[in-house]
């Protein structure tokens, strides 16, 4: 035995110099991530946003979310009073059957906001009687609004000026007066007329109504049974839009679907042309994989901009932005996958004297279809969420109506409809492909 | 004759298997002929017309770079910071993400000796973490706090926070335990066995994992850039809106995005193969 096949003695300076390279990587790593961090709070100008942000924005968002509001509308323009749920002319109460807490005599009002706060509605002026405080008197005038406040400092959910008189004791209670109008909102816990329209025939039934009307023969519509009945009301219902989200959502999911096998079908034989096992040559196994990195490069949102110009707006611009994307990334996981193969396999079906074809199918396809199958449903749960990003660049889709109800939206109840559906959804693509996932492959691995 | 009934039972289990690979395969065709037919007649523009339309806009907007000469370089560097913005954002986000996904990832797996009751709430908060697109909780944050990119950053952290924690816990799953008995006979805090015995074990796991997390982040930061966020996606959104005229400003984009992203991925590509080659040979 000589002594060279020997392992090297260990010195006791590379030793010392080990630890002390340690020492200073535990030192210094956080001190340069602490100097970043800081650094990008400045970037990022935090300071000036933290002075800018509006946290109240964040309350009225979160009661409109959980609430609606009961608008009680004098307009002297028109010269009449008017009772609506979110002002909306759909659904606005008939002056014969209005609710309990507002009393109206043709010419003068009065509303009972409740906890004590009522306003008196006398021709042009409103009385405002907030417990606490006092009585607001406001008087709309040709010119704008003349308001008389009780002794001492104007609180601060008190808005007047000459213009306009806005006053918002409390978050589910305002009233707003001004040149042309005397508006008050009360505010309900609930999503109203989340089922049926105001004016639909249905509005306000139970459960049950609805089922034994389901099942009567006599029907509402001569021209549809009653059951389509019921769903036409549901899915018209012009403040929802219930048809509408759900063809949305469907969207979104197509394009993640399409996109998602589409990739998984042009992948998969790219991916032989750029494993070193399969393709000899270098140059086109060369171009293959510079293919990849070009797709993928390229990146989602320059595509579906490029798909945008070309193909308009739609589900097909998606798909086939995650097609292209994933086209990239998929071939590169693929083809990891098929050069890692085990031979033996391929030898063994190849000296039962199998042609080229038998032996892909019997001793290549049954390797990788694990990581095929399992890495294909990841990308399609990934691409569920890519899907409603995309759809907000202007492909269409949950996105798009997402970005749209938040920007003209007065009422957030509808986002956050459109919001919940759509991490609900999200979720369910989530566990069933979980779910098939582990049938399919503990499924082979088992059985 | 037993065996006679064995190969029958096979044979019938092959016809079983062959006939439902064939209504897989037919499902998945099914799927793609409807899906792309129905998706075509939703787009505004046909596939068709379209298809003759396809290199128009990447063209228009080569020619205009082509036409605007060295100063296209001089609109690369003037882009520079947008990027960098957006890269600040991913970065920020990812590390933020990751610090709460090895707490969530701790607190969350039975291998690393986590307290019994919090293990499936810790859990299900990742699932719904994860769930949340990082559209909606940036729309929402850019209605509360202006147009800027910390929104980004939150909405990716968040969701960073949620898949990198359960990637980390099934990292965490697959520990060799000795160490941690070995500390625990020795009297070991939990956090001490956390720091001396699992962390060393996890750690280049945790890192690769990261930086493709750091990939996957600077893609979503330059999107969510287009509806508000800052970086480049917003300076993208300007120009396109422009339409004609800007293409130079768009490649010049294009061209920064691309360079960028792919810098990246190859630096994290030869990284995680560093870590976790080097994981290996211990």
């Amino acid at each position: 035995m000589t002594t060279d096949t020997l392992e090297q003695a260990v010195k006791l300076e590379d030793v010392w110099r080990k630890v002390h390279r340690r020492a200073w990587i535990t030192v210094l790593a956080p001190l340069a991530i602490l100097a970043y961090l800081v650094y990008t709070w400045f970037a990022f100008d935090v300071p000036d946003l933290l002075s800018k942000a509006q946290p109240e924005r964040a309350a009225i968002l979160a009661t409109d979310s959980v609430a609606y509001k009961v608008h009680v509308t004098k307009d002297f323009r028109h010269g009449e009073m008017e009772v609506a749920i979110e002002g909306e002319r759909t659904a606005t109460y008939d002056n014969a059957e209005l609710p309990d807490w507002v009393t109206f005599d043709g010419e003068d009002a009065f509303v009972d906001l409740g906890d004590g706060y009522t306003v008196e509605i006398k021709d042009k002026t409103a009385l405002f009687n907030v417990p606490g405080y006092g009585v607001i008197e406001a008087t709309a005038t040709a010119k704008g609004v003349d308001t008389i406040l009780p002794e001492g400092d104007v609180p601060g959910w008190l808005k007047d000026n000459p213009r306009k008189l806005d006053a918002r004791p409390s978050l589910d209670k305002r009233l707003q007066v001004t040149r042309t109008k005397i508006e008050i909102h009360n505010y309900f816990g609930g999503w109203e007329n989340f089922w049926f329209p105001f004016k639909s025939l249905l509005h306000g039934q139970s459960f049950s109504q609805l089922y034994a009307l389901a099942l009567s023969a006599d029907r509402v519509d001569p021209d549809y049974s009653n059951l389509w009945f019921i769903v036409h009301e549901f899915l018209g219902n012009p403040d929802w839009q219930h048809g509408k989200v759900i063809m949305a959502l469907l969207e979104t999911i197509m394009m993640a679907v399409l996109g998602t096998l589409t990739a998984a079908l042009f992948g998969l034989p790219l991916a032989f042309l750029a494993a070193r096992n399969f393709t000899p040559s270098q140059v086109l196994r060369f171009g293959t994989r510079r293919l990849f990195d070009f797709l993928r490069g390229i990146d989602m949102l320059i595509w579906s901009l490029i798909f945008i110009r070309a193909f308009g707006l739609g589900p097909l611009t998606g798909a086939l932005a995650i097609a292209f994307t994933d086209t990239g990334s998929l071939g590169k996981l693929f083809s990891e996958a098929l050069e890692n193969i085990d031979n033996r396999q391929v030898e063994g079906v190849k000296a039962t004297g199998a042609s080229q074809i038998q032996r892909y199918r019997f001793g290549v396809i049954p390797q990788i279809l694990p990581v095929f199958v399992s890495q294909v449903l990841y990308y399609l749960e990934s691409n569920t969420r890519s899907a409603t990003v995309i759809g907000a660049l202007g492909a269409g889709g949950i996105g798009l109506l997402l970005v749209e109800t938040m920007k003209t939206s007065r009422d957030w109840e509808n986002t956050s409809y459109i919001i919940i559906l759509t991490i609900v959804v999200v979720i369910a693509m989530d566990q069933s492909s979980g779910w098939l996932r582990r049938k399919l492959i503990e499924g082979k691995k088992t059985g | 004759m037993a065996v006679a009934a064995l190969e029958q039972e096979i044979l019938s289990l092959r016809k079983h298997r062959q006939l439902y690979s064939m209504i897989g395969l037919l499902l998945v065709v099914a799927v793609l002929v409807s899906g792309y037919s129905k998706a075509n007649e939703m787009n505004s523009g046909g596939f068709l017309q379209g298809l003759s339309k396809f290199f128009d806009y990447p063209g228009e907007i080569v020619v205009e770079a082509w036409q605007a000469g060295p100063a296209f370089f001089a609109l690369v560097v003037h882009f520079t910071p947008a990027m960098l913005e957006t890269l600040n954002i991913a970065g920020v986000a990812t590390l933020l993400g990751g610090a709460m996904a090895v707490v969530l990832a701790m607190a969350s797996t039975r291998n690393v000796d986590s307290w019994g009751p919090l293990i499936p709430v810790v859990r299900r908060l990742m699932d719904i973490m994860r769930a949340f697109p990082e559209l909606i909780v940036a729309l929402f944050l850019i209605f509360v706090l202006g147009s800027s990119p910390v929104p980004a950053m939150i909405a990716v952290a968040f969701h960073t926070a949620g898949a990198l924690g359960k990637l980390f816990s099934e990292v965490n799953e697959n520990i060799d335990r000795k160490p941690i008995e070995g500390l625990t006979a020795c009297g070991a805090s939990w956090l001490q066995r956390i720091r001396f015995a699992v962390m060393p074990q996890v750690a280049p796991n945790y890192l690769s994992y990261f930086l493709l997390r750091l990939e996957i982040n600077v893609r979503a930061s330059a999107i969510l850039g287009f509806v508000g966020a800052g970086g480049i996606g917003q300076e993208l959104r300007r120009t396109i809106g422009w339409g004609k005229g800007a293409g130079d400003e768009t490649a010049a984009i294009f061209v920064l995005l691309f360079l960028t992203i792919m810098a990246i991925d190859q630096l994290s590509s030869y990284l995680r193969g560093r870590l976790v080659g080097s994981g290996r040979s211990h």
